[in-house]
């Protein structure tokens, strides 16, 4: 009885213990590939907003992470730092609107050295299909409007939408959404005026001490 | 008393189709059915797996005791899905970024452990592996058909997406209807439901009146030899 027990228990061990092989010699040959996927995302979602001849400078090699949970609504936020000729040229900045329809809506906002933005687009929601995910890129141009826009430009109190007497269309049947992302780009504005500085200097340090 | 390759084939593609005949693995085949590649790229995933654990687990039938099978079968099904969400992000990463969630869910999917218990721990490899193969195809066909209907319906395209499974050049394979607002029901999840619910109809319909047509097939000449005499 007790040695059929042992044997079942071996069997079991020995059965584990090839799982566990193939897993980790799987983990072993897609590792560097899967990093590398996930660069390259990421990369690319970074150039679909800030030009390419924006930037001269590997905008991976330093990000920043800030913890900003009133501008930037996440308790720790990562900021990607374009530099062109060893000057600042853009920054990108993660940012969670915290008051989406129906929750949290994730952003990217990248903004150039004069608080203009180059682009915005929405890395992850859960607004209603069809009403709400206007925001995303595949489903509208929406997002796109808010290119070339900056702090100046409408004036701080127009950046609203139409329907609170801003400047950005709504879509029909869902204002909330837009709403909420408005804000939340004009938050991400108004936190790279008063600290565009600061954050620069951040990622100088960090640059120079571990190039 | 053992299965032919050709009742294999039937009982995988329809007679036994695991998601139409079985309903197993509904929560997968619900939730990324919303469009036809989505719906594809979980069923080839789905089918992938089922052809590994099954060829395994008859490969090891004689060796396992059946104390000890559950787990062990258990066991292989979370490796080979472990090592295909692993190779998924790899190799395509967009697709893996959609499926997310569903793809290692496909160690629950019932129909996996269900093949390897009720026909793999029985079988012969090569029967086994063709068993996989054929649930694998059944599965993945519904959830094709489902994801297509779905996408046709809900947004008036079909095949949007497919550059994430075929590469680049898929790019030009999405097909749009001109001026269709959509239908959102068919996208959120009770258009699931009410799709999955008419694809088992439209079976059960199919099924029904070919029963039908082989009675009359029997019957229509008994009743000749009447009307001769």
């Amino acid at each position: 009885m007790s040695r059929n027990i042992l044997v079942s228990a071996l069997i079991l061990g020995v059965f584990g213990f090839i799982g566990a092989t193939l897993v980790a010699v799987t983990e072993f040959g897609t590792h560097e590939r899967i990093l590398e996927n996930e660069r390259q995302a990421l990369l690319h979602q970074l150039y679909e907003i800030v030009p390419k001849e924006e930037v001269d400078n590997d905008i991976l090699a330093h990000p920043l992470t800030v913890s900003a949970r009133d501008a930037l609504g996440q308790e720790s936020s990562v900021i990607y730092v374009g530099e062109k000729a060893n000057e600042l040229s853009a920054m990108v900045f993660e940012a969670t609107v915290p008051d989406g329809y129906s929750g949290p809506i994730r952003l990217l906002v990248g903004v150039d050295r004069n608080g203009v933005l180059l682009g915005t687009r929405v890395i992850a929601h859960k607004e209603t299909p069809g009403l709400g995910d206007k925001i995303e890129k595949e489903k509208s141009d929406w997002i796109l409007g808010f290119t070339g826009k900056s702090l100046t430009d409408p004036k701080l109190d127009r950046w609203k939408v139409k329907k609170d007497g801003g400047e950005f269309d709504q879509f029909t049947g869902a204002t909330v959404t837009p709403r909420a992302v408005v804000n939340g780009v004009k938050r991400v504005l108004l936190y790279f005026d008063q600290q565009k500085d600061a954050l620069y200097k951040e990622y100088l340090d960090k640059a120079k001490t571990n190039p | 008393m053992s299965t032919s390759y050709r009742e294999i084939v039937n009982n995988g593609l329809w007679t036994n189709n695991q998601a139409l005949v079985a309903l197993l693995g509904l929560c997968p085949l619900l939730a990324t059915s919303n469009t036809a590649i989505n719906g594809l790229g979980l069923g080839l995933a789905t089918t992938l797996v089922l052809v590994l654990s099954n060829t395994t687990v008859s490969l090891i039938r004689n060796l396992v005791r059946p104390e000890v099978r559950l787990p062990v079968f258990v066991l292989i099904i979370a490796s080979f899905v472990t090592a295909v969400e692993l190779s998924m992000n790899a190799w395509f990463h967009d697709l893996y970024k959609i499926l997310g969630i569903f793809i290692p869910l496909i160690v629950t999917n019932c129909a996996i452990i269900g093949r390897a218990e009720a026909f793999a721990s029985k079988n012969t490899v090569p029967k086994a592996a063709l068993d996989g193969l054929m649930m694998g195809i059944g599965f993945a066909a519904v959830l094709f058909t489902l994801g297509a209907t779905r996408e046709l319906i809900g947004q008036g395209t079909l095949f949007s997406g497919a550059h994430l499974m075929f590469g680049e050049i898929a790019r030009g394979w999405t097909v749009e209807i001109e001026n269709y607002k959509g239908v959102l029901l068919a996208i959120l999840p009770p258009g699931a439901f009410l799709g999955l619910g008419s694809l088992i109809a439209v079976k059960n319909w199919i099924d029904k009146s070919r029963k039908e047509r082989v009675r009359k097939d029997i019957v229509v000449p008994g009743d000749e030899e009447a009307a001769a005499t």
